[in-house]
């Protein structure tokens, strides 16, 4: 019962956290929203008893995606959205015909799927080590290559910030001349 | 010995079995809530004024003096003045980004404290997963920072906020990457069995702690350079540089609010401290057979104040680093290093079979310590051997 209670308050809040991302004018709270709708799902997958999933969850998307996702509000265009464009866009025809093709196209393969009428396994905990096993032995093709990217992109950055390019020299009329170093001195 | 060592288990015990069987488990958990954030909050307090005089002490000159005696009392009257100090928010500030942020930086952090274990038998909540759970909460506090300096409405407070949180991204990486091979050698995320896996002494008088081998003296310092920079303090105070940007995101905060920040701060700097001590030094571990009859919790105690005592320490003896030296530290220095510690630890687990004979661990331990060793002087002089941008200031008239 008291699962149960948990889990609505934990949906409600969720889904009440997606639909303020979606509807409200400022983006900064869209974005704080969207985070907040993050925390509410990894909060659901600790309540499925998937502990490492929801760690991993709320690692990756509160605290990075969601970083991410208010760093580009703040280095593009305004945080304000201009008050003359409508919430609802008046081409909502299409949207509404895309967004129901859409649902289609997840909702059939989901009701025709066997694990429909599957009863739930006994015993869903999946404990850490588990999944650490199986991932070193089942999925280990998958675990390196993505591992390999991962590092790969994690250097990459790195290489993008060494740029070595010559340091600026601001060329305006109002500096002082400058000084020559001590190694210009002893080359003449 | 085994009574003082659970004089707090015990007590828990029997201060459960006074109550219904009925609300017994939750009176269990509102019990450890209430130590957790009892010790921690007189933690705090004893922190600040210890700081305060330490820091007055190296930099030759008294600290507090006045409030009670000897100063002592300094925390109690910092924390009155907190309290009723009127409460200002900014006209034209997000009131309610404003008002949750505080609330954001702490709840996450006070939560972090639950999975370290601060004694046999001693921890809140045994997660399966704990590392993971410390990490993945400690990552809530960036979205707070940003909350508190976009929502402040100021410019010092928005350039203190993304400071903060490209500080606290770039550190989260080697902080991560450093206390990996303790996962790897321990096999377990659970922080309980990570103690566990350094109980024991080599030839009965070397512990098993990870600090004890190379990987681990590396990744300890690794650990604690981010651990740093993760908590703010000095010389990675940069998101509040009080010189150059007023206090960062904390500018626009005033009374108990800016406590808040100040709690959280601190507790961060605990938690990470604890989590440090946890990894690599033992935990609760006595460092000699002939110690163990000292409570457990007393050895955890005492590795932490040593490393609390370290951090003050650093912050009276560095200056603040400038915001590229900060990121190039994280980036191209530390980032390497722990990926090349990860390596080591693989080396020293294989190399297993070399440590039954004396002469066999000397050549595993120093051929592993070699290649850290070779890597931090490469990586040293190549960082070094790339000029820093001249700097031209120009300034108005």
């Amino acid at each position: 019962m008291a699962h149960e209670i948990t889990f609505y308050l934990i949906a409600l809040l969720t889904l009440a956290a997606a639909i303020a991302a979606m509807s409200l004018r400022n983006l900064v709270h869209c974005a704080l929203c969207a985070a907040g709708a993050f925390a509410g799902l990894a909060a659901i997958y600790l309540l499925l008893n998937a502990e490492f999933v929801g760690f991993a969850q709320f690692l990756v998307y509160v605290g990075a995606v969601a970083i991410l996702i208010v760093f580009t509000i703040l280095l593009t265009q305004g945080v304000e959205m201009k008050s003359s464009v409508a919430l609802v866009s008046p081409s909502w025809l299409t949207g509404l015909a895309i967004t129901g093709l859409m649902l289609a196209c997840i909702v059939a393969p989901i009701l025709a799927s066997p694990s429909l009428h599957r009863s739930a396994p006994p015993n869903i905990a999946a404990p850490v080590k588990k999944i650490g096993e199986e991932l070193m032995t089942g999925c280990i093709l998958p675990l390196e290559t993505v591992g390999l990217l991962l590092t790969a992109a994690l250097l990459g950055a790195v290489v993008i910030a060494m740029s070595d390019k010559p340091p600026f020299q601001p060329k305006t009329a109002g500096n002082p001349p400058r000084r020559e170093t001590q190694e210009e001195v002893s080359l003449r | 010995m085994n009574a003082l060592d659970q004089i707090f288990v015990t007590l828990h015990h029997w201060l459960i079995g006074l109550f219904p069987a009925a609300i017994q488990p939750l009176v269990s958990i509102v019990l450890i809530i209430a130590t957790i954030m009892t010790v921690f909050g007189t933690c705090f307090a004893v922190t600040t004024i210890v700081e305060r005089k330490t820091l007055g002490r190296m930099q030759n000159r008294y600290g507090p003096n006045r409030v009670g005696p000897w100063g002592l009392l300094q925390p109690m009257a910092d924390g009155i003045k907190m309290l009723i100090k009127e409460d200002i928010v900014p006209f034209s500030a997000d009131k309610i980004l404003h008002f949750l942020a505080p609330l954001v930086l702490t709840v996450p952090i006070w939560l972090a404290f639950s999975v370290l274990p601060f004694g046999r038998n001693m921890t809140a909540v045994e997660l399966d997963a704990g590392l993971l759970f410390f990490f993945a909460i400690g990552s809530a506090s960036e979205l707070a920072v940003f909350m508190a300096g976009w929502s402040s409405q100021n410019k010092y407070s928005l350039v203190g906020a993304m400071r903060g949180i490209a500080q606290m991204i770039s550190y989260e990486v080697p902080l991560v990457l450093a206390s990996v091979p303790v996962v790897m050698l321990a096999g377990s995320l659970s922080l309980t069995d990570i103690v566990q896996s350094q109980g024991g002494y080599a030839w009965g008088f070397i512990p098993h702690w990870n600090v004890f081998t190379p990987w681990g003296l590396a990744g300890f310092g690794l650990f604690l350079i981010a651990a740093t920079a993760e908590s703010n303090r000095s010389p990675f105070d940069l998101p509040e540089g009080e010189s150059e940007i007023i206090a960062g995101y904390l500018t626009e905060y005033s009374g108990f609010k800016y406590a808040l920040f100040f709690l959280g701060e601190y507790l961060g700097l605990f938690a990470v401290t604890g989590l440090a001590v946890t990894l690599f030094l033992g935990g609760w571990h006595a460092p000699m057979s002939i110690m163990e009859w000292v409570p457990s919790w007393l050895w955890f105690a005492a590795k932490f104040g040593v490393l609390i005592f370290v951090f003050i320490w650093v912050r009276a003896t560095l200056p603040r680093l400038r915001l590229d030296q900060m990121l190039n530290l994280a980036w191209k220095f530390l980032v390497p290093l722990t990926l090349i510690n990860l390596l080591v630890a693989a080396v020293w687990y294989w190399s297993r079979p070399l440590s039954d004979s004396f002469a066999g661990l000397e050549l595993r331990w120093l051929s592993c310590a070699a290649i850290i060793a070779l890597s931090y002087v490469c990586l040293g002089r190549n960082l070094n051997r790339i000029p820093s941008p001249q700097r031209h200031y120009t300034y108005g008239t």
